[in-house]
């Protein structure tokens, strides 16, 4: 079995993940507070719970579980003073296929995420707050069990924090083995001891009817994180690291067919694809070439290798100049994913070679989808699960000729009709590979994969 | 169904955590009944219903909604395969079979089964799980709460010999 | 008297109506004169959006840089359309708000979701029940296409499922539109429906500790979109497409719950809940929805009867109205009781108290049904009409007060003859032998039992569905029940017997007609003035002001 410890590449920018992999680092309170930690806490006691807002306003932090909504626009819903308590709930719920990271800093770095929360919660008036966390994670929740004790031990939790008069308590909720629960409705639902289905928007936002339909803020681990750092430099300065729009750093988390997978934290933007599969993770394995990355997590749609894409950049003078660059030159940041037709998602690159069949990735994603829908809304009960039944025929022999369109149709009655994000997320896959490598579909309807998605293993 | 007076003081502190709806404390309940058992049993239901002033089927929906919920024992240990893009690239079917082999458990199919797979003698139990978020260090499996990062086949019989 | 409600301007298919603030899209469209296809939308239960039948394109006015909506070349609000598709069941409508129903989006998405919701159903509608009245045969003949694209297994569910003592589950049929789910848990309090496994492969159960038993189980079958609940009573018994429908109302209870009955070839096969928002909402309980049976027995009163040395004979009407008349001019006022029965009609409980006037007796009265109120729907007073038999002097201010004495009475022997209108005197502690020594025992009834078998005249008449006439519920509603089926044999309209009694003792009395009677009630009822049997709309008409207390729950 691989070692646990990683050592980080000289290109990285680790902010979150300072901690993570150094030799001399442990995941108690001593060695936390022997670092330095719980100094933003104590700080951001000493202001005013707006001004914290507004720092993390300006600081332009994007939202890291994978929809990218400003954070601080998320906070600004929740209206000082209301009739009904606020909560804050910290999405630990890890299950977009691609994606490794809130893992390791609760796993390894737990209190620096309580420290986020604990500021956090000030901010928004939250006197009471969950940790999500995803039921596959036995161990680290019993590390943030521990973490919160010795927490409230010092006093950075309970009755009159550090003497402020706030007063919070967090629990931590375990999941079991359902990545609808990542969905910040069904993750409420899942919490009020309902089934996860998510709720319709209007009128179910969290930050109005949330949990108890009570205001509710559902930040991803990565997200809190972050708001320590806020605290710490300042949103101005914080706003500096990556770029405009799209600032901070970003956990990358990259697996697939690369020579060093792993996670990397970069600025947002720092590096593009190519630099970040061939310099970073040390290139293809020998002998192969590129031909497909999903950027952001399973549910991001694919990009071919073999594609241009047309994105357009600001020059010095301000005006706008389109460029046609390849997959290895895009910048790994919010816009330009998107603007290449993908999402920077919840970070997780997914890179697949040449040996790779299309058929079988997406089979196996809409396998993964098809388990996952919580069944709740009609298009994606039945699309799912229909769009895995035509994947695996044409896999075992049984395609038929029109299975290639049939797909794209079912995919494109999914998305965009169903309550809550996960309509996207397995009809992207679908759209985008069929869109894609269509002649490989086409090709595939009628012969037999071996299993592992290699034509060459 | 006994109850122990340690496992009724955990549920009673666990219904603490929820102040504004103990029903909230159904999954939490659920999680402990089954640490407690190794499995939902149909008592367990009812009385976590009870318990929380709910109807048995408030909780029932609950439990056959998550996998992790089983309502039949699993094997004294229990293998969890990661199946989904990542691992299944780097192994991981193969990895399901290959823990099959060595833990004499006879498995139909490759996808999500209904039953929990189990070898003759109940030592093992085995089933395939989605992405369990290793995904760089791929194929992942969990041995009960213990998890394995990048198994590699051969390590395969060592790592059972671990697990009597 | 509410405040006058804001109206708001909305915008549906290009043109431009108001509708009053707080309506949801769905029904304003629908006000609009433009459905939309909805499967899991209920106006009575809460909207969880699930099926997706209903998507629509919305827009909302464009904002100038003022913050103020533009105005196009029409002088109304240029609309903003979000790209994409909305449902309408869960939203209100908003001033300037766009709807589109009709467009190719909106055709897209009705027919992908119909594809959906078929492509894993069993599509066996040649056996099913719902056939004829299933919201999915009848969509995708509009929205659907003919053929499928789909090649695959079906998933595998749970069939013939006995969900609960009078309800039968079909889950391959079902949609998972969780209308049953919410009407037990928000209408009926009885949260034990619930959605099991995930997915694709989710179905509906109850907990085998705690089945669909409720007495309100049966709504969940009218809601049903489709034939996944069906009535463990009425499947199989008759194809939806033969039943004849009347309007009526349930007899059970004091609430009067507005129905339909369905008949076919004057027999009745159902009854369901006719919606009245007034006095049932959508609903009505199992009790009484099943308590009609009894209208198809065998044994119904067919034939009147006269007592003869061998017992009861076949007479003709004329002969058996003729002997009731002389035997009642036999006794004085007060050796005769009558005892009518709250289960009559306003037109007949009238008629009742004439005749009891015609024979001057002070003992009269009818007798009380109570059981447990429910606070849903179902009245501690299960007759149907007490207020009736009281507004018209049939029974005092407490029903039932008078008849220990009658009784008492009869065993004397100072009461020597009876009328009794559909009811049995065995209730009352009277044994047959007692009965049989009274001097005269006239019986109007449908079915028989001690008091028919001990008549010395017996008088068949009708069951509720096989009249007209109105009742006064508990609120104070006058109601009307139509006529559904004829009676059976020579039985006859209750009214016209207790006409033609009178007639006996007092001769003509000018009423040919059940409007004649009608007449003679709202003549001498202020409340009822100017009203007509043909005027009692469907939905009834509000005698006294409702109060609180007597409000319903639903």
């Amino acid at each position: 079995m691989a070692s646990t410890t990683r050592t980080p590449h000289p290109r990285e920018k680790r902010i979150i993940f300072k901690n993570i992999d150094r030799p001399d680092w442990t995941n108690d309170i001593g060695c936390y507070l022997q670092d330095g930690g719980y100094e933003e806490l104590k700080k951001a006691l000493t202001m005013n719970p707006q001004e914290i807002v507004n720092e993390v306003k300006a600081s332009g932090l994007r939202g890291r579980g994978g929809a990218g909504f400003p954070c601080g626009v998320k906070w600004g819903f929740i209206k000082p003073g209301g009739p009904k308590p606020a909560y804050l709930i910290c999405n630990a719920d890890e299950s977009e296929p691609g994606t490794f990271k809130d893992r390791y800093i609760i796993h390894q770095d737990p209190h620096q995420l309580l420290e986020g929360m604990i500021i956090s919660c000030f901010a928004v008036n939250a006197r009471l707050a969950y940790i999500y966390i995803r039921g596959e994670f036995p161990e680290g929740a019993k590390i943030l069990e521990r973490a919160l004790a010795e927490a409230r031990e010092h006093g950075f939790l309970g009755k009159n924090i550090l003497g402020s008069g706030f007063d919070l308590e967090i629990y931590v909720f375990r999941g079991a083995g359902a990545y609808i629960c990542g969905e910040e409705t069904g993750l409420i639902e899942s919490m009020e001891g309902k089934r996860p289905y998510p709720r319709i928007k209007p009128p179910y936002f969290p930050a109005v009817l949330g949990l108890y339909l009570c205001p509710t803020i559902v930040n991803n681990v990565e997200t809190l994180c972050n708001v320590k750092y806020i605290v710490r430099i300042g949103g101005a300065e914080y706003a500096k690291i990556g770029k405009p729009n799209n600032t901070g750093t970003r956990l990358l988390c990259v697996s697939g067919d690369v020579q060093r997978p792993g996670y990397y934290e970069f600025e947002v933007g720092g590096v593009t694809m190519g630099e970040l599969i061939y310099d970073i993770c040390g290139g293809l394995k020998p002998g192969r070439t590129l031909k497909a990355v999903i950027p952001g997590g399973s549910s991001a749609k694919v990009l071919s290798a073999k594609d241009r894409y047309k994105i357009k950049t600001k020059r010095p003078d301000g005006t706008m100049v389109e460029n046609e660059i390849g997959l290895e030159d895009v910048p790994l940041d919010f816009d330009t994913l998107a603007a290449v037709g993908s999402m920077a998602g919840s970070g997780g690159v997914i890179v697949m070679d040449d040996t790779r069949e299309m058929v079988w990735a997406l089979n196996n994603i809409n396998e993964f989808y098809a388990h996952e829908s919580c069944g709740q809304c009609t298009p994606c009960r039945e699309g799912s699960l229909w769009m895995k039944k035509i994947t695996e025929r044409m896999l075992h022999g049984g395609g038929a000729e029109r299975d290639t369109d049939t797909l794209k149709s079912v995919a494109d009655n999914i998305a965009g009709r169903t309550i809550c994000a996960f309509g996207e997320a397995c009809a992207w896959p679908t759209q985008s590979f069929v869109a894609k490598f269509r002649d490989e579909f086409v090709a595939t309807a009628g012969t037999k994969g071996n299993g592992n998605g290699s034509t060459n293993h | 169904m006994e109850l122990t007076a340690e496992l009724q003081a955990r549920i009673d502190e666990v219904i603490t955590h929820y102040p504004v709806s103990k029903r909230s404390a159904a999954l939490p309940l659920l999680h402990l009944m089954q640490e407690h058992s190794g499995f939902i049993e149909d008592d367990a239901v009812t009385w976590i219903a009870t318990k929380l002033g709910l109807e048995p089927i408030n909780v029932l929906e609950l439990v056959t909604f998550y996998p992790m919920f089983r309502r039949e024992p699993a094997g004294k240990h229990h293998i969890r395969v990661c199946r989904t893009l990542s691992c299944a690239m780097a192994g991981g079917y193969q990895l399901l079979d290959t823990f099959c082999k060595h833990a004499g458990i006879q498995r139909q199919g490759n996808g999500h089964g209904t039953h929990l797979h189990k070898s003759e003698d109940g030592k093992y139990s085995i089933e395939f799980v989605e992405c369990l978020a290793s995904c760089g260090f791929g194929p992942v499996c969990m041995i009960n709460d213990d998890f394995y990062e990048a198994v590699a086949e051969q390590e395969v019989p060592q790592l059972l010999e671990k697990y009597q | 008297m509410s405040a006058p409600t804001e109206l708001l301007n909305v915008q549906i298919d290009g043109v431009w109506h108001q509708f009053q603030k707080g309506t949801r899209v769905i029904e304003a469209c629908a006000q609009a004169g433009k459905f939309i296809p909805h499967y899991c939308y209920h106006p009575k239960l809460s909207s969880p959006g699930n099926c997706r039948m209903c998507l629509i394109e919305m827009g909302m006015p464009k904002l100038g840089a003022d913050r103020k909506p533009e105005i196009g070349a029409d002088g109304k609000p240029v609309i903003n359309w979000i790209p994409r598709p909305q449902i309408s069941c869960a939203q209100d409508i908003a001033e300037g708000m766009g709807i589109r129903t009709e467009s190719p989006m909106v055709k897209e998405c009705r027919n992908g979701v119909m594809e959906f919701l078929l492509i894993n159903h069993p599509l066996d509608c040649p056996i099913c029940d719902q056939a004829g009245e299933c919201h999915l045969q009848e969509y995708s003949v509009e929205f659907g296409t003919s053929g499928s694209r789909f090649l695959d297994e079906k998933v595998k569910k749970p069939k013939r499922v006995e969900i609960g003592p009078r309800v039968t589950l079909d889950d391959e049929r079902c949609i998972l539109c969780s209308r049953c789910i919410r009407f037990m848990k928000e209408v009926a309090h009885d949260d034990v429906l619930g959605f099991v496994s995930r997915g694709s492969h989710t179905y509906l159960t109850a907990h085998p500790d705690r089945l669909l038993d409720s007495n309100y189980s049966l709504n969940t079958v009218d809601i049903c979109p489709v034939g996944a609940l069906t009535s463990s009573d009425f499947r199989f018994k008759m194809r939806v497409w033969f039943l004849k429908e009347t309007k009526s109302i349930c007899t059970s209870c004091a609430t009067g719950c507005n129905t339909i009955i369905g008949t076919r070839q004057n027999e009745v096969f159902r009854q369901t809940p006719r919606e009245n928002d007034a006095v049932n909402s959508a609903w009505m309980c199992d009790y009484g929805r099943l308590n009609f049976h009894y209208v198809n027995y065998p044994d119904r009163l067919k034939t009147p009867q006269i007592r003869e040395s061998q017992g009861l004979v076949d007479a003709s009407w004329n002969s058996a109205l003729v002997k009731a008349g002389e035997a009642l001019k036999q006794f004085q006022k007060d050796e005769v009781a009558v005892i009518a029965s709250a289960r009559m009609t306003n037109e007949e409980l009238w008629l009742t108290k004439k005749l009891i006037d015609s024979i001057g007796t002070s003992r009269h009265d009818v007798v009380p049904r109570t059981g447990k109120a429910d606070e849903i729907l179902m009245s501690a007073d299960r007759n149907p009409n007490t207020l009736g038999a009281q507004l018209f002097g049939v029974t005092s201010e407490t029903p039932g007060s008078g008849l220990k004495a009658i009784a008492d009475k009869i065993r004397s022997g100072a009461i020597k003859a009876v009328v009794v209108l559909g009811e049995n005197l065995a209730e009352l502690g009277l044994t047959v032998d007692e009965l049989r020594k009274l001097g005269a025992l006239i019986v109007i009834d449908i079915l028989p039992n001690e008091t028919t078998r001990s008549a010395t005249v017996l008088l068949p008449s009708s069951a509720f569905s096989e009249k007209r006439g109105s009742m006064i519920n508990i609120k104070g509603r006058l109601q009307r029940l139509n006529r559904a089926t004829q009676p059976p044999g020579m039985a006859r309209d209750d009214w016209e017997i207790i006409r033609d009694l009178i007639q006996q003792l007092t001769g003509s009395n000018g009423i040919y007609l059940i409007e004649d009677v009608f007449k003679q009630i709202t003549d001498s009822i202020p409340e009822m003035n100017a009203l007509s049997l043909s005027k009692i709309s469907d939905k009834g008409v509000q005698l006294v002001e409702e109060t609180q207390e007597a409000s319903a729950t639903v």
